[in-house]
């Protein structure tokens, strides 16, 4: 990957006690999730890739365009191509949705990257009964949809969200959680993410960097620390693995759809879908059982050959049995979780072949095709 | 009815001097509340504190300034010596001055207090949305804080209406230059002038109750609109 497709960020900064010093990069693309427990510090490093805040050990450039740097560089907030979405939409309350919606909308066009139409985000996010409304009598809901679309039609080059989802209940949650599917699918604007929700991450993340106490832990893709046996991700007991598959086949007598991700094809009930449509899978560690010869007659539809990659014991009684699908172990990886007891009389070891049996595949919402 | 006419100049000057020291007051007032408001400057609360010393100085020691910087050894002297006059004292610009510091501190706090309740989002959302600093401050700032700055307005033109000391002591009371209500009273009762000085006095009470009541009227109508 070139300089000019990264996000680079790094600050650091010390204050009261708290030791802020995060360093990493991200691809300018998908949904770059920053994920850590309350007052990791996740909200100040997004704050200061706003330039709302301004440390002045940091450093800080999109696609090799430098909005702050040690030597004194800092580009205030309003002239950095970004948009912002806050935990509260922050509307303003003088303005009706229509000028909340246009308020940052520039006059002219950007040359450089794809229009993000009005009528379009509109659409896209469900407001246009409201766009004459004064924003004081909507519900959260609309507010956040609002406050989403506002920064989207700034034509932003980076898309900073807040924990836009945290102030919400969950009903709430749950209704505009699709939106911001849909925008991440539908523009092509990279989204950098704060959450301490998991499945907010494994819904909507590309690309994670893990925080903990001012430091990043663990940066990486999605797939690749979801299944690295030493992530906190992998060791928790809601533990899965995130796929893409993409339709390969759809069988109308049982409304089962075959999706086919590197190494494999899986199997999940589903409403009919696009042939080639793209769909994210999610697949949890306790849901992965490994057996050494094919089974016999089973109610499980998901056997598909695998090797295995690492073992890891999570406690005395329990392991974490990382295995990478296809006969050779070349495509995606998968976690199982087991007792100690069914490793020790499959003789699990790494480079060993086996089957992985999947009770439940999860699947996503379309992602549109690629 | 013809004897009341000699009422009228006082009546049309008071309004007068009210109407173009409420503009120029709110002019300054605006911008210093702002400031004071924002700013994170050390000596911000000094400055919040010179402002306000004409609320609890009497009006003959705010006159008595006003009057020697409005004289001709003072600046304002200075200034009138630009077109040829001696001195601001006893014009109408000079009571003009007067009044902005007098009712200066009445003014700039309800338009603080509204700036400060603000808070700092609104500004941080506005700044995203790619809205300068300048920007920020007439799209966003002055909108939300518009019924601080109309309560305001009409606290300053009421003040300067019901001044009475340092307009006195900065306009001398001149029939037809510097003469207004609040000084015609005076003079009224001074003369035994019982049915003038009633008319004028009822006058201003009345107004004064207008000026109440719609200044509470305007805040639950802004109150309703912000729930």
């Amino acid at each position: 990957m070139s300089v000019g497709q990264t996000i680079r960020a790094a600050f650091r900064n010390e204050l009261a006690g708290f030791t802020l010093d995060t360093a990493f990069e991200a691809p300018a693309k998908g949904v770059t999730a920053l994920f850590g427990p309350s007052g990791c510090g996740k909200t100040t490093v997004i704050r200061c890739i706003a330039g709302l805040i301004r440390v002045k050990d940091g450093y800080c450039s999109i696609d090799g365009e430098v909005w702050q740097d040690r030597d004194g560089t800092f580009l205030p907030t309003h002239k950095r191509p970004q948009g912002y979405v806050f935990q509260e939409a922050s509307l303003f309350p003088h303005l009706s949705v229509r000028k909340n919606l246009l308020f940052g909308a520039p006059k002219e066009k950007p040359k450089d990257r794809p229009q993000i139409d009005f009528d379009e985000v509109v659409d896209l996010l469900r407001v246009r009964h409201l766009l004459e409304r004064p924003p004081g009598n909507l519900s959260g809901g609309e507010r956040q949809r609002i406050g989403i679309g506002r920064a989207l039609l700034t034509q932003p080059k980076l898309l900073l969200m807040d924990e836009p989802l945290s102030a919400l209940d969950r009903k709430t949650k749950s209704e505009i959680l699709p939106f911001i599917e849909k925008l991440r699918d539908h523009f092509a604007v990279p989204i950098f993410y704060i959450t301490h929700d998991l499945t907010e991450v494994e819904r909507l993340a590309d690309q994670l960097v893990l925080l903990e106490k001012g430091h990043v832990v663990m940066a990486g893709s999605l797939a690749e620390l979801e299944s690295n046996p030493n992530s906190p991700l992998a060791t928790s007991r809601e533990a899965a693995v995130s796929l893409t598959g993409s339709v390969s086949s759809f069988d109308p007598q049982y409304g089962l759809l075959h999706l086919s991700v590197p190494g494999g094809v899986l199997t999940a009930p589903s409403p009919p879908a696009e042939i080639n449509e793209r769909r994210r899978l999610r697949i949890l560690a306790s849901d992965v059982s490994l057996a050494r010869e094919y089974p016999g007659r089973s109610s499980i539809l998901n056997v598909l050959p695998a090797r295995v990659v690492t073992l890891k014991p999570l406690d005395p009684y329990e392991s974490l049995v990382v295995v990478a699908l296809g006969e050779s172990g070349d495509g995606e990886r998968l976690l199982s979780r087991m007792t100690r007891k069914s490793v020790e009389e499959l003789e699990l070891a790494e480079g060993l072949s086996v089957f992985a049996q999947v009770k439940y595949v999860a699947l996503g919402a379309g992602r549109g095709e690629e | 009815m013809e004897t009341l006419q000699h009422l009228w100049p006082p009546v049309k000057l008071t309004l007068q001097l009210a109407s173009v020291t409420t503009l120029t007051v709110l002019l300054v007032a605006t911008p210093l509340a702002w400031w004071l408001a924002r700013s994170k400057a050390r000596g911000k609360e000094v400055v919040a504190t010179i402002v306000s010393l004409p609320m609890v100085l009497p009006a003959t020691v705010l006159g008595f300034y006003v009057l020697i910087a409005l004289g001709p050894s003072g600046p304002g002297g200075r200034i009138a010596n630009l077109w040829g006059a001696r001195t601001l004292a006893f014009t109408f610009t000079g009571l003009v001055i007067g009044c902005i510091v007098s009712s200066l501190p009445t003014v700039v706090q309800p338009i603080r207090n509204a700036f400060e309740a603000i808070g700092d989002r609104p500004l941080e959302a506005a700044a995203t949305l790619r809205a300068s600093p300048w920007q920020a401050f007439w799209r966003v700032a002055l909108p939300l804080a518009s019924p601080g700055i109309l309560s305001g307005a009409v606290l300053g033109f009421s003040h300067t209406v019901g001044n009475f000391g340092v307009v006195l002591m900065i306009g001398g009371n001149i029939p037809g230059r510097t003469r207004v209500m609040s000084t015609a009273i005076y003079d009224y009762v001074e003369a035994m002038k019982w049915d003038e000085a009633n008319i004028l006095a009822g006058g201003m009470v009345a107004f004064a109750f207008v000026v109440i009541l719609s200044m509470i009227l305007i805040e639950k109508r802004f109150a309703r609109m912000r729930a």
